[in-house]
């Protein structure tokens, strides 16, 4: 059974739309991240489940049971903050235990709870300072501590780390990630940080106004996007992206006059316009003389150590390739390179969605499919 | 504005000094002739230097004013009536700002007008008021016919009445509702920020919960700042308590008093007598004002996060 089963959920204001529809289940001890650019939806999404806000249409149901009328207090769910929302006035103690309190649980009950949560979260020090007497990444330990002292069936977190410096960002996404290893609490977490979404997922949720683009592993998005926005957001540098036609003879045409031989692509794909798409690690530098080789001319590249990047021009569709090579490669000067079809997404313009070598567009929700 | 030339600071220091002077002339006129004998205070010209007999002065006019018991009653009412303002004042920015009912903007512009109507202005319907509490319900009874219907079927005439006036509900109750107040809590409840509620909402506390855990000690020196304000001016009452207040004796405020210290036209112009009175009844709102000064200004300016 599901732990959160999202099922044609949606979200209005007034009159603007801003959740078209989620159907998704979320498996009991899965550790899901919600990705998506700003404004798409993910913190309403994730205050639904919370009964922060009001779902305008279908149903949440956490184990089971549907919470569209419950209060956030009788949904089981515990959730950690952007900007930490901790009570000013009370002490870390007061704070961590203050759900507590308020549920009638006895005071020696209470603050030995209080005390084996701050010491997981290694609070211990500092339980009789007020908030504002601690540093940003010991505030939000203490939002932690706050969420897991009541025993959620359910853990959300909205950004949590979007204000702490990039170091602790990574400190602190260790730590939920190990806490999540040893409590095994169904969580979700927001955040429009690909790197802290790749790293934490077990599987992802990638949002783009208002709608859900894809789910699945983290790997599997990256390698199997299942829209052209997806294949676009998540990377970095982008996936290549270069829009045209398959023609009968098995080229791909593209640019201005730009041609490149696809013949186990073609078939599939015939009457449509699309996007071919591959990521730049799977772009290969060859020598000229290479059988199909496309002729491009470099713009300019970007050393990064072991590696560097190429930004080039064939015919006019930009191109972007990881190379290994340590040659002088200046403005202007010709590259070659070479594709594999089976690296090659193919996305459908009239909609944005994936389709795959045989000619079937891929649904949001789909597995693994080449 | 930062300006630092010496032109600026003179007349800056000028401004201030001036101001000072003006503040503290007519206090420094009263101590010295509270102090000083009634041939003193009777020579021309007056000499603004204090005198010995300020002990005796303050003795008489404690005495001829009944002031002990006045004292105790301009406590009684001063207190209540800040008690009340800012019980009232908390609640109902509580409910402006906090939930979403269809009138509330209404209702806040409504609280807010009550700016612009002082006591003095409706006095005379307040008045009305608190000689039968209950009036308006009787009005509400008879214009809807209830009265006569009653009369008729059990020959027993409803009358409402709930007298305010020689009390001190009635010394207190009328001075209560205060715009100011609901509006400085409302600007203060604004500035809760959302997650916070939120986060009280998860954590299961009810809307009153929240009220007295989290906003009360929140707003604690917006409360005491505002507590500062509103028993110095009800204090200072003079009309109100004047015009409910017929048995002076049980009921008069220390204000109420000081005509009773000011010489009359045939009397002895003993005015150190008066000028002694006046110091005394001063005394509680500037030991307030003193003692709440550190939070008054943060409670104005600035907030402890
Ligand atoms: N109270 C509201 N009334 C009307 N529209 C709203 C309201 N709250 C949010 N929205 C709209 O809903 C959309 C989604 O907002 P949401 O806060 O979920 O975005 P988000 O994905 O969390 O963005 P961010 O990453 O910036 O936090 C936005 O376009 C926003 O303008
Ligand atoms: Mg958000």
């Amino acid at each position: 059974m599901a732990a959160i089963s999202f099922s044609g959920v949606k979200k209005r204001y007034q009159k603007n739309d801003v959740i078209h529809g989620v159907d998704v289940e979320i498996e009991a001890g899965e550790f899901v991240v919600i990705l998506g650019p700003s404004g798409c939806g993910k913190s309403t999404l994730l205050r639904m489940i919370a009964g922060l806000e009001e779902i305008s249409e279908g149903t949440i149901a956490i184990d089971g049971k549907v919470v569209n009328e419950l209060e956030p207090r009788e949904r089981g769910c515990a959730m950690v903050f952007q900007n930490y929302a901790l009570y000013p006035h009370m002490s870390v103690r007061q704070n961590i235990g203050y759900a507590l309190k308020v549920a009638g649980m006895p005071k020696a009950e209470r603050e030995a709870k209080v005390l084996k949560v701050a010491k997981s979260v290694s609070l211990e020090p500092y339980l009789d300072r007020k908030p504002g007497e601690l540093s940003g990444g010991q505030r939000q330990r203490v939002a932690m501590a706050r969420a897991m002292v009541r025993e959620p069936k359910v853990f959300l977190f909205d950004e949590p780390f979007s204000n702490l410096d990039a170091k602790l960002r990574v400190a602190m996404r260790a730590e939920v990630r190990n806490l999540h290893r040893s409590l095994g609490v169904t969580s979700v977490f927001v955040t429009h940080d690909q790197t802290e979404a790749m790293t934490l997922a077990d599987r992802l949720i990638v949002m783009n106004s208002g709608f859900v683009e894809q789910v699945g592993k983290p790997s599997e998005v990256y390698h199997h996007p299942a829209s052209l926005f997806v294949a676009d957001f998540i990377g970095s540098p982008a996936m290549n992206l270069v829009r045209g036609f398959f023609g009968e003879d098995g080229y791909f045409r593209h640019g201005k006059g730009g041609m490149v031989n696809l013949p186990g692509l073609a078939k599939a794909h015939l009457s449509r316009e699309v996007s071919i798409g591959i990521r730049p690690e799977l772009v290969r530098r060859v020598d000229a003389g290479h059988k199909d080789a496309i002729a491009a001319v470099v713009d300019y590249t970007e050393e990064l150590g072991a590696s560097r990047l190429v930004y080039a021009r064939a015919d006019g569709s930009p191109i972007i390739a990881v190379d290994s090579g340590t040659d002088a490669l200046g403005t202007g000067m010709p590259v070659h390179f070479a594709l594999s079809e089976s690296d090659i997404h193919v996305f459908d313009h009239s909609n944005g969605r994936r389709v795959d070598h045989n000619g079937r567009p891929v649904r949001a929700t789909d597995t693994v499919s080449a | 504005m930062i300006e630092r030339s010496p032109v600026f600071n003179i007349f800056t220091y000028a401004a201030m000094t001036l101001g000072l002077l003006v503040v503290l002339v007519p206090f420094w006129i009263v101590i010295v002739a509270g102090s000083q004998s009634l041939q003193e205070v009777s020579r021309v010209p007056i000499v603004l230097w204090p005198s010995s007999h300020l002990w005796e002065n303050i003795q008489a006019a404690w005495a001829r004013a009944d002031l002990g018991p006045k004292m105790i009653n301009s406590l009684i009412v001063a207190s209540g009536v800040t008690f009340g303002k800012i019980v009232l004042a908390s609640i109902s920015a509580f409910a402006i700002v906090f939930f979403d009912f269809r009138a509330r903007m209404v209702c806040f512009w409504m609280i807010f007008i009550t700016l612009m109507l002082p006591l003095e202005v409706r006095i005379v319907p307040t008045y009305a008021i608190a000689a039968n509490a209950l009036l308006p319900f009787q009005v509400v009874l008879d214009t809807l016919g209830i009265t006569g219907l009653v009369q008729t079927l059990s020959s027993v005439r409803i009358g409402l009445e709930w007298n305010l006036l020689n009390s001190y509900t009635g010394l207190i109750l009328p001075l209560v509702a205060t715009a100011t107040g609901t509006f400085l809590y409302r600007q203060f409840f604004m500035t809760i920020p959302d997650e916070l509620i939120e986060a009280s909402k998860m954590d299961g506390a009810s809307p009153v919960r929240f009220f007295f855990d989290v906003l009360l000690p929140l707003s604690r020196t917006n409360m005491l700042a505002l507590a500062t304000i509103m028993f110095v001016s009800s204090w200072n009452q003079y009309l109100w308590p004047l015009l409910i207040t017929t048995d002076r004796t049980n009921y008069g405020t220390v204000v109420m008093q000081l005509k009773a210290l000011i010489p009359t036209q045939n009397g002895t112009p003993d005015w150190n007598v008066t000028m002694a009175g006046a110091l005394i009844i001063m005394l509680p709102p500037l030991l307030i004002v003193a003692l709440m000064q550190r939070w008054f200004v943060r409670g104005l300016i600035t907030r402890d996060k």
